[in-house]
């Protein structure tokens, strides 16, 4: 194992390790948070009984649903803008801008609109990842190298098949960069949102937990939502590494 | 130069024009039970300004973000220089700090209220926490990527020690540092309107959330619109300090 | 020592490796004189050790064996007198063009009306003058590279060191660049120390020309091209130019097929 894999090992553990003793020795009491190794023992068991299987479902399926959706919408715009440079130019202070807005600050708006349901969950979720994938599809399309299209012409491809066999392929890394970026956001809009006021959801029994002074439910609750997020922005990043490498980049 | 600024400000004026009337078509469509339009949300905007329980919530926020902010940059730059001259301990903490973006951080709340009460420092931490991240990335990889051969040419002209970080070293990093503060501005923003969209009693975001039960569209889309002037327009303005600081 | 400007004897320069501890003989042992006002320039192939001759003369580094002098004087740190220009663009970003060469100034104990006045002297002599406020972001490559030079020279050193300053630019920007260094010489009269790997150039250029070996590279020939001190780039026009490029490459080109069997390249 490399020396950096080593130190990396050594800061988590060492930060694990602190946490336990000062659990253990009584400066962080129980009340604000149980020992770590209480938190994973209780996860287990939550995970082998199979509690909150229900929330975690939904709550997953409502985030791939806004990824789905943010992931689609946002290449095939980018696609279409890219096309259109005085579209694009008059969006542009609006994507400049975009991730310094507080998107939540609509959620109450749009349980105004749509009711307290999925909707505004996916919405946000929906809104925070989009001009991600928007903006990240522009600069792969940016960057695909003139010279590329023209050996596309010179061989005779129709637009169709240069867009597929051409511009696709090079566009890849691209794809997965917006793929990890739309992920996450769907992950933090819908999760956030089911925090912040639902009926159900993973984001929903950790404040119903927290409101009811539930350690045992709410740290393992938290602990599973830091693994998935944590896990699927660890293999689509190494994926794109991957990726990258192979073309020579970092 | 003049007509690059000049086009910019017509497709900024364009865009502005065009949200304005989405929003008041989307008011004619959707009708009084869930919007307002926007004629009507400034009016309410100012009407809002002139009543003393609107102050005192929008204080509360503006002191908590504005604590928030400090300590995340002082902090961020302190982690980010640390780890920018330490070349094993940047390189192994830095993609760990990446990954910290994807957590939904506001499942991190309770624990923070757990540790530091209802009151307002739990708001400032969770403010904090956000805007911690970009600005030690930024200056992080604003003292790692500093040209050597800049270095060089400070041993050249004979600068001493002090005067090479005095007049390279820091200069080189600013812009760079300058971005992260603007990001970090901006997530700091967010993550203290977030904070107070749940287990508050005092501020902007709690006034949003409260609202909702009382079914005030009028202030909600009030609040919401300055909410989102604010940040939009001072998160443009440190992009154009930005431009500036990165020299064309 | 004898009366040049610039001495080496017996000077080598060795590097502990990285990773396995093999030590590196970048250089030597290698014999140098460089006489006071010349045009003396070093060509042979990458990684031959070029660049470190260069930093051990502007004291940017120590000589593991052997002995440096400039002007009768060991040479302990960067010794007063010497400019340096890089290979690489060196501009100071935040600073514009002005401020960028002012800095050369910044270790003289002079007055700020006198620095504008030198700075501006400087940005003539380099053709800068419409460009004073611009930023380095907004010039191009060989702009830049003239802000370096014109940083380097307003200190009016006596011995310039140029470590392949035009090996970013293309043909005939190197061409034009070769008959503005000319010019400054003679305007300014200081030695004129130039590494560089296009062998034309070399023999456009310099009075003497040194050929090193690969690495660890050692002095294998000395070129006299005895040029008058009045030539720009037509030289190349004279009937003894092809002659003298030609023995460059008869000397170097066995020591490129050396370094090209060690890396499958001519450079390292």
């Amino acid at each position: 194992m490399s020396r950096l894999r080593l130190y990396q090992l050594a800061v988590i553990a060492g930060f694990i390790l602190i946490l336990e003793a000062l659990c253990l020795a009584g400066v962080i009491d129980k009340i604000t948070m149980p020992p770590p190794h209480i938190i994973v023992r209780d996860f287990v068991s939550m995970v082998l009984a199979g509690r909150y299987f229900d929330d975690i479902g939904k709550s997953l399926s409502n985030v791939l649903v806004a990824f789905a959706s943010a992931y689609v919408l946002g290449i095939a715009t980018g696609c279409i803008l890219h096309g259109y440079k005085t579209a694009r130019d008059i969006l542009d202070p609006l994507f400049a801008t975009y991730y310094a807005i507080p998107i939540f600050a609509f959620y109450p708006l749009f349980i105004i609109m749509f009711g307290l349901g999925d909707g505004p969950q996916l919405l946000i979720g929906l809104l925070l990842a989009v001009v991600a994938v928007i903006v990240t599809t522009l600069n792969g399309l940016d960057r695909v190298p003139p010279v590329l299209m023209k050996t596309a012409r010179v061989s005779g491809l129709n637009p169709l098949q240069t867009a597929l066999r051409v511009t696709l392929p090079f566009c890849a890394p691209y794809l997965l960069t917006a793929a990890k970026l739309a992920l996450a956001y769907a992950f933090i809009g819908v999760i956030g949102s089911e925090f912040i006021m639902a009926r159900s959801g993973m984001g929903y029994e950790i404040s119903y937990a927290y409101t009811n002074f539930d350690n045992a439910t709410m740290y393992p609750l938290i602990l599973m939502i830091l693994i998935l997020s944590i896990a699927a922005n660890s293999l689509l990043s190494h994926w794109e590494r991957v990726l990258l490498a192979r073309r020579g980049q970092k | 130069m003049h007509e690059e600024e000049s086009a910019t400000l017509r497709n900024t004026a364009i865009l502005i024009a065009g949200i304005f009337l989405f929003w008041e078509l989307a008011y004619l469509v959707v009708g009084e039970v869930a919007l307002r339009s926007p004629w009507q949300t400034i009016q309410f905007l100012g009407k809002l300004m002139q009543t003393d329980i609107f102050w005192v919530h929008l204080s509360d926020s503006l002191k908590a973000f504005a604590a928030a902010l400090v300590i995340a940059v002082a902090l961020g730059l302190l982690i980010g220089f640390s780890l920018g001259l330490h070349r094993l301990s940047g390189d192994a903490i830095e993609p760990m700090l990446v990954s910290l973006y994807s957590i939904p951080k506001i499942t991190l709340y309770p624990i923070i209220l757990l540790a530091f009460g209802l009151g307002i420092s739990a708001k400032i931490a969770f403010g904090a926490i956000h805007g911690i991240i970009p600005v030690a990335l930024f200056t992080l990889s604003a003292v790692r990527t500093i040209k050597p051969i800049l270095i060089k040419t400070g041993r050249v002209l004979k600068l001493s020690p002090t005067a090479t970080v005095r007049e390279i070293l820091f200069p080189a990093a600013v812009p760079e540092i300058f971005t992260g503060i603007r990001v970090g501005f901006s997530l700091t923003l967010i993550g203290t309107v977030l904070g107070e969209m749940f287990a508050a009693q005092h501020g902007l975001g709690y006034l949003l959330m409260n609202a909702i039960s009382l079914y005030n569209v009028d202030l909600i889309m009030a609040v919401t619109f300055l909410l989102v002037v604010f940040a939009a327009s001072v998160n443009t303005l440190l992009l154009a300090i930005d431009r500036r600081l990165h020299h064309g | 020592m004898s009366a040049g400007q610039v001495t080496l004897r017996g000077v080598t320069k060795a590097f502990p490796a990285g990773s396995g501890g093999q030590v590196v003989h970048a250089l030597g042992p290698i014999d140098i004189e460089i006489r006071k006002g010349e045009f003396f320039a070093v060509v042979g192939p990458s990684g031959c050790g070029k660049s470190t001759l260069l930093e051990l003369i502007a004291g940017l580094t120590a000589p593991t064996q052997g002995q440096i002098e400039f002007e009768g004087r060991p040479i302990q740190n960067i010794p007063d007198g010497v400019g340096v220009v890089f290979q690489e663009d060196a501009c100071f970003p935040w600073l514009n063009v002005q401020e960028n060469i002012e800095f050369g100034l910044r270790q003289k104990s002079i007055g700020p009306e006198e620095k504008a006045r030198r700075a501006a002297a400087a940005i003539d002599m380099m053709g800068l003058r419409d460009f004073a406020r611009s930023y380095p972001a907004q010039l191009s490559g060989g702009m830049r590279q003239r802000v370096c030079i014109a940083r380097t020279i307003v200190a009016q050193p006596r011995l310039i060191l140029l470590d392949e300053p035009f090996g970013a630019l293309d043909q005939q920007t190197r061409l034009l660049m070769g008959d503005e260094i000319l010019r400054l010489w003679r305007e300014i009269g200081a030695t004129i120390f130039l590494i560089t790997h296009a062998l034309d150039e070399a023999v456009m250029l310099a009075d003497r020309i040194v050929v090193m070996s690969a690495r660890p590279g050692q002095a294998i020939d000395l070129v006299e091209t005895g040029w008058p001190r009045e030539r720009d780039s037509r030289i190349v026009e004279h009937e003894n130019f092809g002659s003298l490029t030609s023995r460059l490459w008869k000397s170097l080109r066995e020591e490129s097929l050396k370094t090209m069997g060690r890396t499958g390249s001519a450079h390292e």
